[in-house]
C-alpha cells in the first residue's frame, strides 16, 4: 500500500472552508468509498485529504422549518435507528438498510453516498423522489441544490472544488407516500442492478395522485428521474390502466446498458415491472 | 442407514438428533455429536493465534510482485526497464534468471514459470516478470517502469473453435444404433456451464526463504506440499533435500490451491534466490481472482433414447471443456467429467465423447467436484426434461434407472458393493416431501394460470409475486483418484510412537478447514485404544512428513485415512507382541522408554480386484462411488426473476462417517457452493479478461441467501478401505445445481440450460419465444 496522503483535520467548519479555499482536498468521512481508492489500484490516490470527523456542524438529525434535516455525516446506521427518519422518511431507512454490511453501515455516511455520486448509490433515488435539497457550503457562502440537479454527469456532482456537503433537507409533505425497491445479485451486500424510489401525494380514494416522482439508480450514468413515467401517474389514480401506462412509459424512456452486473434489457424490464408492482400495491387490486 | 458390515473401531458414541450441540470443557462436544473432538485447529483460528502465511515474520524479507500480461495473446518482443528509474534497490526476475527448466511441473508441462522474451503470451494476467523490493511502495513505483513490448496475435476464445486439444476420450459400451432403434422417445439437449471461482477466504500466499546450502524453503498456503516440492526441484534444479515446503495455516482451498501454489512458490523462490533474502509473495483478492484457476466452463450435449416406461436405452454424450491457456490438470478433470457424464443410471448403450481444448483465457484447473458438477448438471437436467416429456415424476424416472448392486457402468465396471443410489434417492424424496410438495407447486401454478390474469406483456406485474418450485437431482462421485492414479502415486503415511512416548501421525495431507487434523487422531486413536487427544499431528513439512499424496479428490479420509489405520494396527500389534500381548494403551509409554521409537510407514497397495485400463477406458474407473440426492425448494420472484432457494435436503452416502459434525459441515458447505454455482456465481469475460475479478463483482451467497439445509448421511462402506470411508468433500457439490434448476422449472416452467440460472436468463427465457426451451422432438 502506498504512503498515506497528507490529511488536514479541521475542528470548525470555517477552518475547513479556508483549507478548501487553499487548494483541492478530498474530504473523508466514513471512508467506505475513499479507502478503496487509497490502494491506488482503481485510479489515482487522493493527493491531500480533509478529515471531516471533528466537524460537529455536519452531524445530527432534526426537524427544521418543515423539513427533515440530516447532517452530511449521518451514518446509515444512524438513519436506521432514527425515529425521526422512520417517521418522516421510511424509504430512506429502507435504502440505508440495503447498503453493504453492518460494518459499512456503521461507517458510511449519507453525505458520502451523495459525494461519491455512483449511479448505483442506493439512497440517491430516495433523495430525488422526496425532493430533497443538498445544502453545500464553502468560503464563498452556503447554497442549496435540489437533489434532482445535483448529479450533472457520470460520477459528477454540483459541488465546486472548494465546497462541502453540509446537510440534506427533505421537505415534509402531507399525504406523501414513498416506496423503495432494490434489485441486486444477492440478498445482502450487493450493488444494485436496479434501484427505485417512487413518491406521490394521495388525496383520498377518489382523487388522483399529485407530486409524483419516479427516481431510479443503476439504469443511467447518473441517478435519474423518469419524466414520462411521472407524467403517466400525475393526476391519476392507481388503476390497472395507470400502472400499465406508467410501466410502458418507463420502459420507453429508459436506455440502460449491459455491464458486469446485469443487462440493459433486464434493467429496463425489471424497472417497469417494479413500478407496475408499486402502483398495483398502492391501488390494492 | 445402510447395513454396516465392518467393525467400528472409531470411537462413535450414540447420538440423538434432538440434542443440541454443546461444547463441553475438555474440548469435546456434547449433544448431537457427544464425545467427538472439537476441531483441533479451531481455537487458534478463533482467537487469532493461527499463523497464516501473511502472519509469518521472516526478518529482512522483501515483498514480491508479479508483472502480468494485459493481452490475451501476443508475442513477447522485449521487457524494458525505464532508464530514468533507479533499479539498484530492487531485483527484477525474468525467464532468463531461471536456473532449471522454465516449466511448471504438471501433466503436460506446457506452462512457463515466466513468459520468455521471444515466447508467446497466451492469456491475460499471465506472469511475465517479477519484482521484489524492501517495501510495497517501491514496488508500486517501479513496477510501472517495467514495459512489455509485444506484438498482438489473434486470440481464440471459443473452445469449440480451438484446434489445440489438451485431451480427448471416448467411452463406448453396447451399441447406440440398437438403443436408438428401440426408442419410444429420443430427447436431445445442450447444456452450458461457466467458470466458477473457488473463493477460499485466504488468498494465495507464499514466502520463499533461501538456505545457506543453496536450498530453498517455501512456507505458504497450499493443498499439496509435494507438488510444490517437485516444482522447486525441477525449476530451481534443487535436490530433494535442498527443497523444503512447509504448509502455513491455510484458509480454504477447494482445489484452488492444488496446482497454482507451485507457480507462486517458484516466483517467490526465484526472487529470493536473486535477492539473497526471504521474499513474500502475498496475493490480494483482485490478483487472486484475475490470475488463478477456475472451474472449467463446458458445453455438454445429450441425445438419449428412452423406452415408453422411462427405461434408458441409449445415451450419446458429447462434452467440450474449455481448458484455458495451459493444460494444468485439464486431462484429469475431463476424464472425471467423461466418466460421470451418464449419471448414476443403468444404460446398456452408451457413447461418451469428451475433449478439452485450449483458449486464450487464464488456465482452468481443480475445483471441488473436478469435472463432475458440470456434467452432472447436464445429465440431471436432461433427465428431468425426459421425465417431463414422459409425464413421469422425476423421482419415479430415477427409481426405474438408478444403479443397483450388480449393474455395469459404461466402462464395464460391475458395481459389486457399496451402491446406495436407490437409498439416497428414497431418503431425499421422503425427507424432502418431494411428491407432496410437487403437487402443491403444481396447484399454485394452475391457480396462477387460472386466475384469469395473464400477464399482458413484459412490463406488467401479475397477481402473484412469487412462484414456488421444487426440484430433485441425484448424483455419484467416484471415490479417490480416477483409474490407476492412486497406484501410480504410491502414497506413504506414517504413524509413530516416539521415544518420549508420544503417538503422532505423519502425513502430507493438509488441513485447510475441512478437518484433516481432527479426523486423523480420531481414526488412529480408535485403533490404539487411546483418547483422540493423545494422538498428535506432525507439522506438514516435507522435511518431516512422507509423501502421502496431494490433498485432493476427496481421498484424504478414504485413502490416507485407510493407510493410517493400517499403520496404527501394525504399530499396535508390534508393541503388544513385545509386551506379552497386553493392550497398547497400557504399555506404550513403557515400551517407548524401553525400546525407543517405533515408526510404521504404510505404503498404498492397490485395492484388490480393482483394475482400470487407462488406454481403452475400460474397467473399474473408481474403487467405489459415493451417492447423493438432493431436493431443493425455491421461490422465484415473478417480477424480477430473482431466485430464493428456501430449503435443501441433501442426502449423501460417504461410506463411513468419521466425525458427524465435520461431515455434515462438508455437505452443507458443498451444497451452498452448489447453490451459488446454480444461481449467481458467474465470471464474465471481455477479450479474454475476467471482468468481475473483485469481491464487489464476483458474488457468492451470503448467510441471507443460504437455504435451510437438512443433511442426511448414509453409510454404505467400501470394503477396500479398512474403515469403509469413500470421501465427502466433493460429492455434495455435484447435485445441488441441477436440483435448484429443476425447482426453477417447477416454479415458472422454463428450463434454464446454462449456469448460472441468473434472473436475466430466467426472464429472457420466460419472455422469449416459447418453443426454444422445449425439448426437441
Amino acid at each position: 500500500m502506498p504512503a498515506e496522503p497528507p490529511i488536514e483535520v479541521p475542528v470548525r467548519l470555517s477552518e475547513a472552508y479556508s483549507l478548501l479555499a487553499g487548494g483541492p482536498l478530498v474530504p473523508i468521512a466514513g471512508g467506505t468509498d475513499i479507502m478503496v481508492r487509497i490502494t491506488g489500484e482503481l485510479g489515482p490516490v487522493p493527493e491531500r485529504m480533509l478529515d471531516l470527523s471533528r466537524l460537529d456542524e455536519l452531524e445530527g438529525i432534526s426537524l427544521e422549518d418543515g423539513s427533515l434535516a440530516l447532517g452530511a455525516r449521518t451514518t446509515y446506521t444512524e438513519l436506521r435507528r432514527s425515529t425521526l427518519c422512520r417517521e418522516h422518511a421510511p424509504a430512506l431507512v429502507e435504502a440505508a438498510a440495503t447498503i453493504g454490511a453492518a460494518q459499512i453501515q456503521n461507517r458510511g455516511t449519507l453525505g458520502g453516498n451523495i459525494a461519491n455520486a455512483s449511479p448505483a448509490g442506493d439512497t440517491l433515488p430516495v433523495l430525488l423522489a422526496m425532493d430533497a435539497d443538498i445544502e453545500v457550503g464553502g468560503h464563498r457562502g452556503e447554497r442549496r441544490v435540489p437533489a434532482a440537479g445535483f448529479f450533472p454527469g457520470y460520477r459528477q456532482t454540483a459541488l465546486a472544488p472548494d465546497e462541502l456537503i453540509l446537510r440534506i433537507r427533505i421537505p415534509l409533505a402531507a399525504g406523501r407516500v414513498t416506496r423503495f425497491r432494490k434489485v441486486g445479485t444477492r440478498r445482502a451486500q450487493a450493488i444494485s442492478k436496479v434501484v427505485m424510489a417512487v413518491s406521490w401525494r394521495a388525496h383520498g380514494p377518489s382523487a388522483g395522485w399529485s407530486d409524483v416522482r419516479v427516481a431510479l439508480g443503476s439504469v443511467a450514468a447518473t441517478p435519474i428521474r423518469a419524466a414520462a413515467a411521472e407524467a403517466a401517474l400525475e393526476g391519476a389514480r392507481p388503476s390497472p390502466e395507470t400502472a400499465d401506462a406508467a410501466a410502458e412509459a418507463l420502459a420507453d424512456e429508459l436506455t440502460p446498458i449491459d455491464d458486469v452486473r446485469s443487462t440493459g434489457d433486464y434493467r429496463r424490464m425489471v424497472a417497469a415491472r417494479i413500478l407496475h408492482r408499486i402502483v398495483r400495491d398502492a391501488g390494492g387490486w | 442407514m445402510t447395513t454396516r458390515t465392518l467393525p467400528r473401531p472409531i470411537t462413535a458414541p450414540e447420538r440423538s438428533a434432538a440434542d443440541a450441540l454443546v461444547v463441553a470443557p475438555g474440548g469435546t462436544t456434547r449433544g448431537r455429536a457427544r464425545g467427538y473432538p472439537l476441531r483441533r485447529e479451531g481455537p487458534a483460528k478463533l482467537t487469532g493465534a493461527a499463523k497464516y502465511a501473511d502472519d509469518l515474520v521472516f526478518p529482512g524479507a522483501w515483498y514480491g510482485a508479479t508483472i502480468r500480461s494485459t493481452q490475451a495473446r501476443a508475442k513477447l518482443v522485449a521487457i524494458e526497464l525505464d532508464p530514468d528509474l533507479d533499479w539498484s534497490k530492487v531485483v527484477v526476475v525474468t525467464a532468463a534468471d531461471i536456473p532449471g527448466e522454465n516449466l511448471v511441473a504438471a501433466i503436460k508441462e506446457d506452462q512457463p514459470v515466466l513468459v520468455p522474451v521471444g515466447g508467446e503470451i497466451r492469456h491475460h494476467a499471465e506472469p511475465v516478470a517479477l519484482i521484489a523490493a524492501p517495501d510495497r511502495e517501491t514496488i508500486r513505483r517501479l513496477r510501472a517502469g517495467i514495459r512489455l513490448v509485444t506484438e498482438a496475435l489473434p486470440p481464440v476464445f471459443d473452445p469449440e473453435r480451438s484446434d489445440h486439444v489438451f485431451a480427448e476420450y471416448e467411452v463406448q459400451n453396447g451399441d447406440l444404433e440398437v438403443g436408438f432403434g428401440a426408442a419410444a422417445h429420443v430427447v436431445e439437449g445442450e447444456y452450458r456451464v461457466g467458470h466458477q471461482e473457488q473463493l477460499y477466504i485466504e488468498n494465495n500466499a507464499m514466502i520463499a526463504v533461501p538456505g545457506e546450502d543453496g536450498g530453498m524453503a517455501v512456507h505458504g498456503s497450499l493443498q499439496c506440499p509435494y507438488y510444490v516440492h517437485r516444482a522447486l526441484r525441477k525449476t530451481l534444479g534443487l535436490t530433494a533435500g535442498q527443497a523444503r515446503v512447509v504448509q502455513a495455516e491455510t484458509g480454504g482451498g477447494f482445489g484452488g490451491k492444488e496446482e497454482y501454489p507451485s507457480i507462486i512458490a517458484l516466483h517467490a523462490a526465484l526472487l529470493a534466490r536473486k535477492a539473497g533474502r526471504p521474499v513474500r509473495m502475498i496475493y490480494d483478492r483482485h490478483e487472486d481472482i484475475a490470475a488463478t484457476t477456475k472451474r472449467h466452463p463446458a458445453i455438454i450435449r445429450h441425445r438419449t433414447a428412452v423406452a415408453a416406461d422411462g427405461t434408458l436405452l441409449a445415451q450419446d454424450i458429447e462434452i467440450v471443456m474449455d481448458g484455458g491457456a495451459y493444460c494444468t490438470l485439464t486431462p484429469v478433470v475431463l476424464s472425471r467429467g467423461a466418466l460421470h457424464s451418464g449419471g448414476p443410471y443403468r444404460c446398456p448403450n452408451v457413447r461418451i465423447r469428451a475433449r478439452a481444448t485450449r483458449t486464450n483465457t487464464p488456465p482452468n484447473g481443480a475445483f471441488r467436484g473436478f469435472g463432475a458438477p458440470q456434467v452432472e448438471f447436464a445429465v440431471e437436467t436432461h433427465l428431468n426434461r425426459i421425465a417431463e416429456r414422459l409425464g413421469l415424476s422425476p423421482a419415479e424416472l430415477r427409481r426405474r434407472n438408478a444403479y443397483e448392486l450388480g449393474d455395469t457402468t459404461p466402462t464395464g465396471q460391475v458395481l459389486r458393493e457399496s451402491v446406495a443410489a436407490q437409498e439416497v434417492l428414497r431418503l431425499a424424496v421422503e425427507a424432502g416431501d418431494f411428491e407432496l410438495l410437487r403437487s402443491a407447486t403444481a396447484r399454485a401454478a394452475a391457480e396462477r394460470l387460472g386466475s384469469g390474469e395473464v400477464p399482458g406483456g413484459p412490463f406488467r406485474s401479475g397477481g402473484a409475486r412469487t412462484a414456488p418450485g421444487i426440484g430433485l437431482a441425484m448424483g455419484w462421485h467416484g471415490a479417490g483418484f480416477t483409474g490407476s492414479g492412486e497406484v501410480h502415486i504410491g502414497s506413504v503415511a506414517s504413524v509413530e510412537l516416539t521415544a518420549d512416548g508420544r503417538v503422532r501421525v505423519l502425513i502430507a495431507s493438509t488441513e485447510m478447514g475441512q478437518g484433516t487434523t481432527t479426523i486423523f487422531p480420531l481414526m488412529v486413536s480408535g485403533e490404539l485404544g487411546l483418547p483422540a487427544q493423545a494422538v498428535e499431528m506432525a507439522p506438514v513439512d516435507t522435511a518431516i512428513v512422507p509423501d502421502s499424496g496431494p490433498t485432493v479428490a476427496s481421498r484424504t479420509a478414504m485413502v490416507v485415512g485407510g493407510l493410517c489405520i493400517e499403520a496404527a494396527r501394525r504399530l499396535r500389534a508390534e508393541v503388544e507382541a513385545r509386551n506379552d500381548g497386553r493392550p497398547f494403551a497400557e504399555v506404550y509409554l513403557a515400551d517407548a522408554a524401553a525400546h525407543g521409537p517405533t515408526r510404521i510407514d504404510q505404503r498404498f497397495e492397490p485395492y484388490p480386484d480393482i483394475d482400470f485400463d487407462d488406454t481403452t477406458y475400460q474397467g473399474d474407473a473408481y474403487p467405489a462411488f459415493g451417492w447423493a440426492a438432493c431436493v431443493a425448494t425455491v421461490d422465484v420472484d415473478l417480477d424480477t426473476g430473482e431466485v430464493a432457494v428456501r430449503d435443501v435436503v441433501a442426502v449423501d452416502d460417504v461410506g463411513r462417517v468419521i466425525h458427524p459434525i465435520l461431515c455434515e459441515g462438508q455437505v452443507e458447505g458443498g451444497t451452498l457452493q452448489a447453490v451459488g454455482y446454480a444461481t449467481i456465481e458467474e465470471i464474465k469475460l471481455q477479450d479474454g479478461r475476467y471482468l468481475n475479478d473483485r469481491l464487489a463483482t464476483y458474488l457468492i451467497p451470503t448467510a441471507l441467501d443460504a437455504p435451510r439445509l437438512r443433511t442426511i448421511l448414509v453409510e454404505a462402506p467400501f470394503s477396500g478401505a479398512p474403515h469403509g470411508a469413500k470421501g465427502v468433500g466433493e460429492l455434495p457439490m455435484d447435485v445441488g445445481a441441477p436440483a435448484v434448476v429443476a425447482a426453477i422449472h417447477d416454479a415458472v416452467g422454463v428450463w434454464i440450460t446454462e449456469l448460472p440460472a441468473t434472473p436475466e436468463r430466467i426472464l429472457a427465457a420466460l419472455e422469449g419465444p416459447r418453443g426454444t426451451q422445449e425439448p426437441a422432438a
